[in-house]
């Protein structure tokens, strides 16, 4: 798939101009590229449930990053600043243990992949007579793996109680 | 939060209504075509953002605003619970389980009344998620009130 790859090298590109540029409203421009790029490579894996959760999800963070940093002196102060000891410990810890899980992921997909594809062709053949639903993943994520959107749905319960808990309108009385 | 210039305040009073509509229809056609609850409720609360950056809110509405969006997402959140605890509770013992699926062969496969639970689930995520966006976006973007003390 070139085309996979020729955005995989977009989003790096705009990754590393989000990180080291000075200007934080562009570095969330940079952020925005990075997400719609990966609606894309949605699109181009066949998955359109996911690029327009994606799509929505990006646009609504990008439009929450820039009204908050519309409010702020737009400058990055620490860009610049040399790399220490800590930093360079950091990036190789970091670095390895992102090799060994990928090393680990990918060997045992290999070795259990079998069993994986008898339950996808499961779903593909019954799905819609054990659920009655056209849209596949829908059985999926609201039937036959329910609890698993329970916990996201508990999960985005979790993040707005503690934005809520950290920036409550009304201020603390003393 | 003052609102904008006229343009974006004509624009986002053709666009916002649309966008609300189009999320409704995701959400409730989640489980005939791609979407579902999560991006109809994040969409229909795109729109909401849309019509409150353009037009401006007051420190009322937003207070109010806050409290209205919590109350939704708590009720979607105990809806999508209900129909799980249905699913337990309506069948006979021992034949029901937690997240069972309500009579699945009710209704044509394809046409919009089928598919037992998963449309009242797929309303209960969308509605969760929708004030879940708002209340977010309110808290962050009427900074005023933490820095006032």
């Amino acid at each position: 798939m070139p085309e996979l790859i020729i955005l995989l090298l977009f989003m790096v590109a705009a990754g590393i101009v989000a990180v080291e540029i000075k200007d934080l409203l562009a570095s969330v421009i940079a952020l925005g590229a990075v997400g719609f790029t990966v609606a894309i490579g949605f699109i181009v894996l066949q998955a359109p449930d996911l690029a327009i959760v994606q799509i929505v999800i990006e646009i609504l963070a990008v439009v929450f990053f820039v009204a908050v940093i519309l409010k702020t002196t737009h400058v990055d102060s620490t860009i610049g600043r040399p790399y220490k000891g800590a930093d360079i410990f950091t990036f190789i810890i970091f670095g390895v243990f992102a090799l060994a899980f990928l090393y680990v992921g990918v060997r045992f997909l290999l070795i259990n992949s079998s069993a994986g594809f008898e339950i996808a062709q499961h779903y593909i053949k019954h799905g819609l007579t054990e659920t009655g639903a056209v849209n596949r993943v829908a059985a999926v994520i609201l039937d036959y793996r329910a609890l698993d959107t329970l916990g996201e749905a508990t999960v985005l319960f979790t993040a707005v109680i503690g934005v809520l808990a950290v920036l409550r309108l009304e201020g603390r009385k003393k | 939060m003052s609102g904008m210039t006229p343009i974006v305040k004509v624009i986002a009073r053709t666009v916002a209504g649309f966008i609300f509509v189009y999320g409704c229809y995701i959400i409730l056609y989640g489980h005939l075509s791609p979407g579902g609850g999560f991006a109809g409720g994040a969409i229909v609360a795109a729109g909401l953002i849309l019509s409150r950056l353009a037009f401006g809110t007051s420190a009322a509405q937003e207070r109010s605003t806050s409290i209205s969006s919590s109350i939704f997402e708590s009720s979607g959140g105990i809806l999508f619970l209900l129909v799980a605890v249905l699913g337990l509770v309506i069948f006979a013992q021992g034949a029901g389980f937690f997240f069972k699926n309500l009579f699945p062969e009710f209704g044509k496969g394809g046409t919009l009344v089928s598919a037992g639970s998963i449309p009242l689930s797929n309303i209960a995520i969308g509605i969760k998620v929708g004030a879940a966006m708002l209340s977010i976006f309110v808290v962050l973007a009427s900074t005023k009130y933490i820095f006032k003390e």
